[in-house]
């Protein structure tokens, strides 16, 4: 395994990097300055009503991924399963609590605030209820905020859905916001954090959608968890975030009209050999060598399911400034882990069509059911209808105990080769014709 | 020592020939039976069972193929790191043991069973599968209302099935069956409170898996002479400790594996194995105009502790401790199906409020179809000794 040199950074990225450092610097000072701090989850997230009520977000499960990344998850796990948690459970959990057991130390290496209030938001996965009860007990007596996002169980959203969903964020979880905050909400600063997030959600389609073109101009993974941060966590909402896009797609759109492949950490990739669909998040601990073999291999990943966790926008969602409270609804029940199994089937069926990729490749993750259980039948699914080659890997969000880099090198090799063939087979066939 | 009732055996052994018959005969017989009935599969934990019963219908509860059948389908779908109970569940709905079954409830305990309901889906399996959502929200304004909404689309999904319009009147005595249903359950088990050798864990769990699988009329029946048979004494009492088990209310332990648990020396006397069959604590009202009514009002006010339930404000771990004292219990085996989330992450607050309480605990982890009990019979065994030489 080679060593990775420093990562080469597009100005985005950059820019980025300023807006999460200024995020945990104002997080940092939070309660000197008196700001109320929201702990949340990402998919099906409020974060415009956390903004709006200026207060702050901290997402979990970034701050577990952040560890990941900079190694120190695994002995945070190991704190965490010394508490009693088992092996079995999900590693995001246990990295959160371990985090919290040491001090709770972000990401700048600075201290993050104790929450004023456990906002959760429970969309699409069902550990984040019994994460949020954890949290509970490690901050007792905090104010809570639940709100229940029904599953898209047949396939759709639907009145009821709806109702019950406007009626929680009315009755309950809005109430509570104020009440910790100290304030009303601004129903017209809300509005206008709605449009501003509309806005950022266009650019970030378009983005995406730059994929299509070959070759690709983005990876839409790998890259792709980057690209996604604003919008998905607490700058959504904002102008900054709008600027951001803005920026974003100014600099892929270059990229495309010169024909030019993703940026990868070591550079641009001079040759798009594959195009893939991948389905399930990535692993976190050992992302870079994680990327590195599929761009080593020319293999750019033009969709993903993963960056659809923060909603669907590519599918045409966008919040609505005009149903305030309907279109916070709509967004988290629209998130791609709240989607049922047919629903995420035919997605990703659509997405191998529209991007025109070679193959469909599921990373399965040992410590996420929602994602994992289930993809089997779903590979099977997209075999049948595509009649392109799958892939499956397995390995885990942050745990580096389950990241089995020879494994996977030699799996992700075979199937390349069987790309390789098809696409030899398919020219000669061609060819014939 | 006298022996237990030639009654009470041959009652036993039909509740143990009932609760692992995969195939489901007794189900598939009461419906081919009259015109109109249907069969409702359901996974764990609850459904209202009531509105099934007033629909002319059969709920039965599907626990996966525990020990009793080779999977081999089923591990094709599912990833080593996912517990066993869907594997069962899938295998023997791709084999014949689910035909006949005009619907699926995948009640909402995980994320497992969850997406179980969309690979139904996937496999047109039933004429419906639902997700049952039930709300994680307790005000009856707002999550009472999204309740009797999803009830009313699966009596919908089995109105257009088998054309029953549910009365009041009907579910009135539904509600009243299951009532008396949970009663006489309640009196089996304080019965066994008090005198565990006269009903064994592994017959009261048959007796309970029984009463998933056929007509509540039926059970009651079964249950009423039980209750009545173990009420006179029998049997003699052995120096065993007594422990409530926790953990296994959705993926069931084999039956050797709790046959292992009393046999080191430990008495269950309560446990969350058939958790469904107890969700609601007390009687639903069965006298009112809006039965409906009355069983969406049980499920938030009487719903009982359970790690599929948001639960911040409430802690279960008190709950445990209060049923623990309330059975007169040594301690606590803590016994959760390998990679059940739910459980799983509850288990290390519960084991604090075990240690705050001074009750002691164990805890170990089972497949559906472990095989293998030496070490959980060494461990419980030592349990057992532990308590009554040290405390």
């Amino acid at each position: 395994m080679s060593n990775p040199k420093d990562a080469i950074k597009e100005k985005s990225m950059v820019i980025q990097k300023e807006m999460l450092a200024n995020l945990f610097t104002e997080l940092s000072t939070a309660k000197e300055n008196g700001k109320k701090v929201v702990y949340t989850f990402v998919p099906g997230n409020l974060t415009e009503l956390i903004l709006a009520l200026d207060m702050l977000p901290v997402y979990p499960e970034i701050n577990a991924l952040q560890s990941g990344m900079r190694k120190r998850s695994g002995s945070y796990i190991k704190d965490a399963e010394k508490l009693g948690f088992s092996e079995d459970v999900c590693t995001y959990v246990k990295c959160d609590i371990g985090m919290m057991l040491n001090g709770n130390i972000g990401p700048t290496g600075e201290k993050l605030p104790d929450p004023d209030l456990l906002l959760l938001s429970y969309t699409g996965c069902f550990t984040f209820l019994k994460w949020f009860e954890n949290l509970e007990r490690l901050y007792p007596g905090v104010e809570i905020a639940m709100l229940h996002t029904p599953y898209q169980e047949d396939g759709v959203i639907t009145d009821d859905q709806i109702n019950y969903m406007v009626k929680q964020l009315k009755e309950e979880v809005i109430p509570k916001m104020e009440k910790v905050a100290g304030k009303k909400l601004d129903y017209d600063r809300l509005e206008k954090m709605l449009g501003n997030a509309a806005k950022a959600e266009e650019l970030w389609v378009k983005v995406l959608e730059t994929a299509k073109h070959r070759p690709s101009p983005i990876d839409s993974y790998f890259a792709g968890v980057y690209y996604m941060g604003p919008l998905n966590t607490a700058f959504r909402g904002t102008e900054e975030a709008v600027s951001y896009y803005e920026e974003l797609y100014k600099e892929v759109n270059e990229r495309m009209e010169q024909n030019l492949c993703p940026v990868t950490p070591e550079g641009e990739m001079k040759e798009e050999k594959f195009r893939l669909v991948v389905e399930g998040p990535p692993n976190w601990t050992n992302f870079r060598e994680f990327w590195k073999i599929f761009y080593d291999m020319g293999a750019v990943i033009v969709a993903s399911t993963y960056t659809k966790v923060g909603g669907l926008y590519d599918q045409g969602f966008r919040h609505d400034p005009l149903k305030p409270l309907e279109t916070l609804s709509r967004y988290c029940m629209g998130c791609y882990t709240n989607l049922n199994l047919p629903q995420r089937v035919d997605l990703i069926e659509h997405y191998i069509k529209e991007y025109k990729a070679d193959g469909f490749l599921i990373n399965s993750i040992k410590s996420c059911n929602s994602f994992s259980a289930g993809q089997l039948l779903m590979m099977r699914e997209i075999e049948q209808r595509c009649e392109v080659p799958v892939g499956f890997i397995e390995s885990d969000l942050v745990d580096p105990r389950y990241f089995s880099y020879a494994n996977i090198k030699n799996r992700l090799e075979s199937y390349f080769q069987m790309l390789e063939q098809r696409k030899i087979i398919m020219s000669q066939e061609e060819a014939h014709v | 020592m006298t022996q237990a009732p030639p009654r009470l055996t041959t009652l036993l052994d039909e509740c143990k020939q009932l609760a692992f018959d995969l195939n489901f005969t007794y189900a598939k017989q009461w419906k081919s039976e009259s015109e109109n009935r249907i069969l409702v599969g359901y996974l764990p934990i609850y459904v209202p069972r009531e509105i099934i019963h007033a629909s002319n219908g059969l709920a039965v509860g599907i626990l996966g193929a525990g020990d009793r059948k080779q999977i081999i389908k089923g591990d094709a779908y599912y990833q080593s790191y996912i517990c066993h109970l869907p594997r069962g569940v899938i295998e023997m709905a791709l084999d014949d043991n689910l035909n006949n079954f005009d619907g699926f409830l995948f009640p909402s305990i995980c994320d497992c069973v969850r997406n179980l309901s969309g690979m139904f889906k996937l496999a047109k399996k039933g004429k419906f599968t639902r997700y049952f959502d039930y709300p994680q929200n307790f005000q009856k304004n707002i999550g009472g209302t999204f309740y009797r909404e999803l009830i009313e689309t699966i009596m919908n999904d089995m109105f257009k099935i088998n054309g029953v319009k549910i009365t009041n009147e009907a579910l009135n005595n539904s509600i009243a069956l299951y009532n008396r249903n949970r009663q006489l359950i309640e009196e089996m088990y304080a019965i066994r409170q008090e005198f565990p050798w006269r009903l064994s864990a592994v017959d009261a769990y048959h007796v309970m898996r029984a009463g998933m699988v056929v007509n509540v009329e039926k059970h009651n029946l079964m249950l009423e002479e039980i209750v009545q048979l173990i009420s006179h004494d029998f049997g003699e009492s052995l120096d065993n400790i007594r422990v409530v088990i926790s953990g296994s209310f959705c993926e069931q332990p084999p039956i050797g594996m709790i046959k292992s648990i009393e046999m080191a020396g430990c008495y269950i006397v309560d446990d969350d194995l058939m958790l469904g069959s107890r969700w609601i604590i007390g009687d639903i009202d069965a006298h009112t105009n809006d039965g409906l009514n009355s069983i969406v009002d049980a499920f938030l006010t009487q719903s009982a502790p359970s790690s599929a339930i948001y639960d911040v404000g409430n802690p279960k771990g008190a709950r445990l401790v209060t049923q623990v004292k309330m059975r007169n219990a040594d301690g606590v085996i803590f016994c959760a199906a390998s990679f059940c989330d739910p459980a799983l992450l509850d288990r290390p607050d519960l084991q604090k409020a075990c240690d705050n309480a001074g009750i002691a605990h164990i805890n170990f982890q089972f497949h559906e179809n472990t095989g293998q009990f030496k070490v959980i019979k060494e461990q419980a065994g030592t349990f057992s000794d532990s308590i009554k030489l040290w405390v």
